[in-house]
């Protein structure tokens, strides 16, 4: 039907611009930028010095692999953490207890709270003059602020870490509970009464069913803590510096020829991301056929 | 099977409870106190200090209504930031929502040729950090005459809203009957009424929902906002950033209040929408 075909491409086109314009046009022109085409300051050779510069000049080199390196620690770390936290917390809180409701609040409430605003509280509680560093001296733990291990703004990323378990566990949370609540416990009851033990029901039948969706939101979690910008910013150190934040100095940098730099990283933190989605599609698709 | 916990997996819940809120509790104690030393733990006095020197609050003895109006109207930065993320997110939430209305009605109701790759295509800036497409997009903002201004950053929050909004509008769409518009029709509705009688009451819950999640997505956004604003366009994730990295904790918590109100609220309506098969759901892990 012609007609509808036209309802189809009419309908589409709005919002298809929008991505193509502005998100793949940015990604391109930025992909251009990193290759030196840089017509403002009147360069149009097409070269990967930027690339090299960024990762094995002697300027750079060292900053950007311990940059990588941090990046994989605190994305991995983060995203397995979270994941855990959120597991157990979801396996515990589905039973019935006292304050049920008010504790499933808590856990999802999180969820809606902007990553800046996490990485805010984060410093409140767990820096030196924090409200824990406070309780541990109240009870004798500790004397002066100093005593307190540096666990934000510290060159392992701990702070970076904190805060995204505190943020992304509300996520793995909310979706853990939906999928045991559609599971029911039949299950479990099933493999109980066929003498499987606590243990057992754990990691022979709830795991491998809430797997599927505790990988795919990992695949989330894990490409956004991989990008992301604001956490590392406030929580971070000068060395070792996460990707995202490196490229974006790079970009201020009033050296116009830095720029390039920071193009050249924020391409490869995409193609790093991209990577890894085609990785899981791949392994979701492999496991599909073996099924 | 036994439904109860063991004494001891509730204390670790209620532990657990008690970990997450802190920052929550912090904040609070920050705002609302004045001097307060290390090794306190409890504030020893409180003060609506923070708040006056940001000019949310006069000053004592003017704490009258006309003091508040007179105190708002100088257009303090916090109320302008405010008003800015306010009108950014409501402007860009409608826009939205009016651009994915016929996309998602096709996607969700009709099958095509390359139904997936548009998907695919449409979802992709979920996937992708920001930062891969803002700086190049900057450049050409500049040169467009759309960076430092209002519009262009309304421009930018589109980007990543309305795969979120396509996305669970198409899941409205996909459990939706279009027989009833042509029974409507039939019997003599023009499209318009059709369209205000049958099809919006049947999508508005969950058109509620996304356009919830899509102003929760303008109101935090950070990177985008900073560098296609250019500075001249202000609003208050800037100013939570910029007060946080200045280092005053009681301005920083006060801001920050006010910052994750609007979200608590729409956790508060939302959290009987939200679950893990909610398109939507999704995006709350990148706000």
């Amino acid at each position: 039907m012609g007609g509808e075909r036209l309802k189809i491409i009419l309908s589409l086109t709005p919002p298809l611009l929008i991505i193509f314009t502005l998100f793949f046009g940015g990604i391109f022109y930025g992909f251009l930028q990193s290759l030196g085409y840089q017509p403002a300051i009147g360069k149009y050779e097409i070269n990967f010095s930027a690339y090299y510069n960024v990762m094995f000049s002697e300027r750079y080199a060292k900053l950007f692999w311990t940059g990588l390196g941090l990046n994989l620690w605190v994305s991995f770390a983060s995203t397995f953490l979270a994941a855990v936290f959120a597991l157990f917390g979801a396996l515990a809180i589905r039973k019935t207890f006292f304050a049920k409701t008010i504790c499933n609040f808590i856990y999802s409430l999180n969820l809606p709270m902007p990553h800046l605003v996490v990485a805010v509280g984060i410093i409140f509680v767990f820096s030196q003059s924090g409200l824990l560093a406070r309780l541990a001296s109240q009870i004798g733990l500790i004397g002066s602020p100093g005593d307190f291990p540096v666990l934000v703004k510290d060159k392992y990323g701990l702070g970076i870490i904190l805060a995204y378990i505190w943020k992304e566990a509300a996520f793995f949370f909310i979706i853990l509970m939906s999928v045991l609540q559609s599971l029911g416990e039949n299950f479990e009851e099933l493999a109980q009464s066929l003498g499987a033990n606590r243990w057992q029901r754990f990691r022979y039948v709830i795991l491998p069913l809430v797997m599927p969706n505790l990988f795919s939101a990992s695949i989330i979690v894990f490409a956004f803590s991989f990008g992301a910008y604001e956490v590392p910013a406030l929580l971070g150190v000068i060395y070792p510096q996460m990707l995202p934040v490196m490229a974006f100095e790079f970009f201020l940098n009033p050296d116009l020829n830095a720029r390039s730099e920071g193009m050249a990283l924020s391409i490869i933190i995409a193609i790093i991301v991209m990577i890894l989605v085609v990785f899981y599609f791949w392994l979701t698709q492999a496991k599909i056929r073996k099924d | 099977m036994n439904n109860n916990l063991k004494k001891i997996n509730i204390y670790a819940i209620y532990l657990g409870a008690i970990i997450l809120i802190l920052p929550l509790i912090a904040f609070f104690i920050n705002a609302f106190s004045f001097r307060w030393f290390y090794p306190q733990v409890i504030p020893k006095e409180l003060s609506l200090q923070a708040w006056v020197r940001l000019k949310l609050i006069p000053k004592p003895g003017q704490r009258t209504f006309e003091g508040f109006i007179e105190l708002w109207a100088s257009n303090p930065a916090v109320i302008k930031a405010l008003l800015n993320s306010l009108s950014i997110g409501f402007l860009v939430t409608i826009v939205s929502i009016i651009i994915a209305l016929p996309a998602s009605r096709v996607l969700g109701l009709l099958n095509f040729r390359f139904k997936k790759l548009i998907i695919f295509i449409m979802v992709s800036p979920t996937i992708l950090p920001p930062i891969a497409f803002v700086l190049g997009l900057n450049i050409n903002f500049i040169s467009w005459g759309f960076s430092g201004n209002y519009f262009g950053v309304c421009l930018v929050h589109l980007v990543p809203i309305m795969p979120y909004v396509v996305l669970t509008m198409t899941g409205i769409f996909a459990n939706y009957n279009p027989d009833f518009e042509h029974q409507a029709r039939t019997l003599g509705a023009n499209k318009t009424r059709t369209f205000l009688l049958i099809t919006l009451p049947a999508i508005a819950p969950g058109m509620v929902v996304a356009a919830l999640f899509a102003f929760l997505v303008s109101w935090s956004q950070y990177l985008l906002t900073f560098l296609i604003g250019a500075g001249k366009v202000m609003t208050l994730p800037l100013l939570v950033f910029s007060t946080a990295s200045s280092g005053n904790p009681a301005l920083t918590a006060a801001i920050s209040i006010i910052f994750i109100f609007p979200a608590i609220l729409i956790l508060f309506f939302t959290s009987k929408f939200v679950s893990g098969e909610s398109g939507a759901t999704s995006g709350f892990g990148k706000i």
